[in-house]
């Protein structure tokens, strides 16, 4: 008994010294080395990427020098995304033009405290800085709220802590909200010559950005521009297949004067466009929304879909670089209205709460879409 | 006796007679709400949308017949889903029928899985696939490396069979329709049929009277991965798309819901495969009248639920009203 309590005290003490240890003051200026990998191209070394790793592991294990790359870290929402993947790709083309040591680190699943270890791990490696697509708004508060108290520096990426803005310090937006919105009520328009009854096929009834997007494209549409078009029906389909086809067929059925239906969502979008195709009704139905590239190109060679849109995801990869190495050495205070360079993507601004907007909606076609790999 | 109750004698045998009186109020009720209801083009979306849930049903009645239950089936479907897909896109020339025989064949391995579980080990059924449905789950995220199949990994030939276009019934009903003839047959008249029946109602009797009880269990869930593979290879069929997460996850809950509303009793020994035909229909009936009548989206889930609760207690309500407490189905 009196041998696990010395155990016990020796583990606390271990922890607390650990901790302390973890408190070292960093020093402000870090530069970033400029010797960065130089191979050309904008595709990532992919074993650049892993070496930089090994070596900044052991680099972190030592109190932070102010001559070492800054270190950052990127936690998606879980592993094996290929969306996330292109995210991650933007981080690695700033990496080549920055020169920092860059990893990522997921939870398998997306449930809302899976992130929670990941980050307390990141703590005790001591990071520069942590960008993270949280899963929750409140459950990974706490754990950012620790590493920010330990001088990391951290970003939200693609999904924000709404409400509990206090736990990061800036957000890289995919799109703007409204831009998105508008550019689908335009896409649509012109596919079905601006004129006509459309449909909106959603997600879940609470995702909020679909209902912020729906808001949008119902107020747009009241723009005398879009006088002939007529939003009929707005259906959920879960995100799930089975849903959203049955959801899909009932809009055939119940509209049989559609022309168009907008599916903001990536799982929606694809069932949609099969239901419409199956149907054969591809050449009197426009099916547009918000997709991947990957799960529509087929769709997109044979004719059945012309457009749809979606942001790049490699963009908030690497506004959040920029952003980040800004953020550690200093040279970057977020601030409503302040602004920073991102690399080759010029200036950004920082909005209300620090958001900062990745880009403008970019819409895929059949011209393009093969170079869009995700 | 009455020629009338001669009728209600002659249905009464009939296990299905509750559940068939239920589909034809919910699709009068719904053609009266939305005369569409009717039209070919929803009636093929309908044949559509129950064949994996028809082909997986199969196998759970004899799991529920035979006193257990199976969860993993949302994972064994995706997983054959992703096995099949990944090997369609690696040989994109591979013969269709070979697709179908390696999802199967996937299926079947991970049933023996669970059956091994179970039957040989002794693991009570509802804990084994518990942890076979998060352990399949698993592999695919392992296989896939979380990635999805996308639509043009997947050839022509293999889309076709999920198109009314020029069969007007779909290849993957005709196949869900063989498996519903081979389940009745063999429920019906084959001894180890019988023998499942025979374990559901009492497992130390039908142990005693030397019935294979460790065998036949084994081979009920080892038919229903195979079934479960088999619709994996129809869901790369019908949706052209296999994503990780997605392919299968919850369908377990669809597949015991249609079983048990086709009168399969959930403590074992009574069952038909026609009966969970019906469920199966029934469901796919209400999903869809639920999305063509206009019915509030924030209303639907609930509604589903309580026409199944609706459908389930009509049943036993008319059974019990027509004198037969049916315990051992024909």
């Amino acid at each position: 008994m009196l041998t696990r309590k010395c155990y016990l005290a020796l583990m606390g003490a271990l922890l607390v010294s650990g901790i302390m240890t973890g408190c070292d003051k960093k020093s402000p200026e870090a530069s970033t080395e400029k010797t960065a990998t130089k191979e050309g191209g904008t595709a990532p070394n992919k074993e650049t990427v892993a070496a930089g790793t090994k070596e900044s592991g052991k680099a972190a294990e030592i109190a932070r020098d102010p001559t070492k790359r800054i270190k950052i870290v990127y936690i998606p929402k879980n592993t094996g995304n290929v969306y996330f993947d292109v995210v991650a790709s933007g981080f690695k083309k700033a990496q080549t033009e920055l020169g920092f040591d860059f990893d990522i680190v997921a939870p398998a699943t997306a449930d809302a405290a899976s992130q929670i270890p990941f980050i307390k791990q990141q703590i005790q490696l001591k990071v520069d800085a942590i960008a993270i697509s949280p899963n929750s708004p409140d459950a990974v508060k706490p754990a950012l709220q620790e590493a920010l108290a330990k001088g990391i520096h951290v970003i939200t990426i693609d999904a924000d802590l709404t409400g509990n803005e206090d736990g990061r310090e800036a957000y890289v937006i995919p799109a703007d909200s409204d831009l998105i919105a508008k550019s689908q009520i335009d896409l649509i328009s012109e596919l079905i010559g601006g004129k006509g009854e459309i449909a909106i096929l959603s997600a879940t009834t609470d995702a909020p950005n679909q209902n912020i997007w729906i808001k949008v494209m119902n107020e747009t549409l009241k723009d005398p521009k879009f006088k002939d078009i007529q939003l009929v029906d707005t259906v959920y389909g879960n995100d799930q297949d089975q849903k959203s086809a049955t959801e899909a067929q009932a809009l055939l059925l119940k509209h049989p004067n559609l022309k168009g239906i907008i599916a903001p969502t990536s799982v929606g979008i694809v069932s949609a466009v099969r239901v419409v195709e199956t149907a054969g009704k591809a050449n009197s139905i426009a099916v547009t929304g918000l997709g991947m590239p990957n799960n529509l190109r087929k769709y997109v060679q044979t004719g059945s879909m012309k457009k749809f849109a979606l942001w790049n995801p490699a963009d908030m990869g690497y506004i959040g670089s920029y952003l980040l190495v800004g953020l550690t050495n200093g040279k970057i205070k977020p601030a409503n209205g302040a602004s920073f360079e991102a690399g080759t993507l010029k200036e950004r601004k920082f909005g209300e709460l620090n958001k900062v907007i990745a880009g403008p909606p970019l819409v895929f076609d059949k011209g393009n879409i093969e170079q869009f790999h995700f | 006796m009455t020629s009338k109750g001669g009728i209600v004698a002659f249905l009464a045998r009939f296990r299905e007679v509750g559940i068939l009186f239920f589909l034809a109020v919910v699709v009068v009720l719904t053609t009266l709400k939305a005369p569409r209801f009717l039209q070919w083009d929803n009636l093929s979306s309908i044949l559509l949308d129950v064949p994996l849930l028809i082909t997986i049903a199969m196998g759970m009645t004899m799991v529920i017949i035979s006193r257990n239950i199976d969860l993993s089936v949302g994972s064994m479907m995706g997983l054959s889903a992703m096995v099949v897909g990944m090997t369609l896109r690696a040989n994109p020339n591979l013969p269709i029928l070979v697709a179908m025989l390696i999802g199967i064949g996937a299926g079947a391995a991970l049933g023996a899985v669970n059956g091994t579980l179970i039957a040989f080990l002794r693991v009570p059924a509802i804990i084994a696939t518990l942890g076979t449905l998060s352990i399949y789950r698993g592999i695919i995220f392992i296989l896939s490396d979380g990635k999805s199949i996308n639509s043009q990994d997947l050839p022509d030939a293999l889309t076709f069979l999920a198109k009314p276009a020029i069969t007007k019934i779909p290849i993957i009903v005709v196949i869900a329709l063989l498996v519903v003839l081979l389940a009745h047959l063999f429920l019906r008249t084959q001894r180890t049929g019988r023998d499942i029946f025979a374990i559901g109602s009492n497992p130390n009797a039908a142990r005693l009277r030397g019935v294979p009880v460790t065998k036949t269990l084994f081979l009920v869930f080892l038919i229903t991965g195979a079934v479960s593979g088999l619709a994996g290879f129809m869901y790369t069929a019908r949706f052209a798309f296999v994503d990780p997460a997605q392919a299968g996850t919850g369908f377990e809950l669809s597949v015991i819901a249609a079983t048990v509303i086709g009168g399969t009793a959930i403590f074992g020994g009574a069952g038909s495969a026609l009966g969970t035909l019906l469920g199966c229909l029934l469901l796919g009936v209400i999903n869809n009248a639920l999305a063509i009548t206009d019915l509030n989206q924030m209303w639907q889930l609930a509604v589903y639920g309580a026409i199944i609760l609706i459908a389930v207690y009509t049943d036993s309500l008319i059974r019990n009203r027509l004198g037969k407490p049916v315990k051992e189905s024909a």
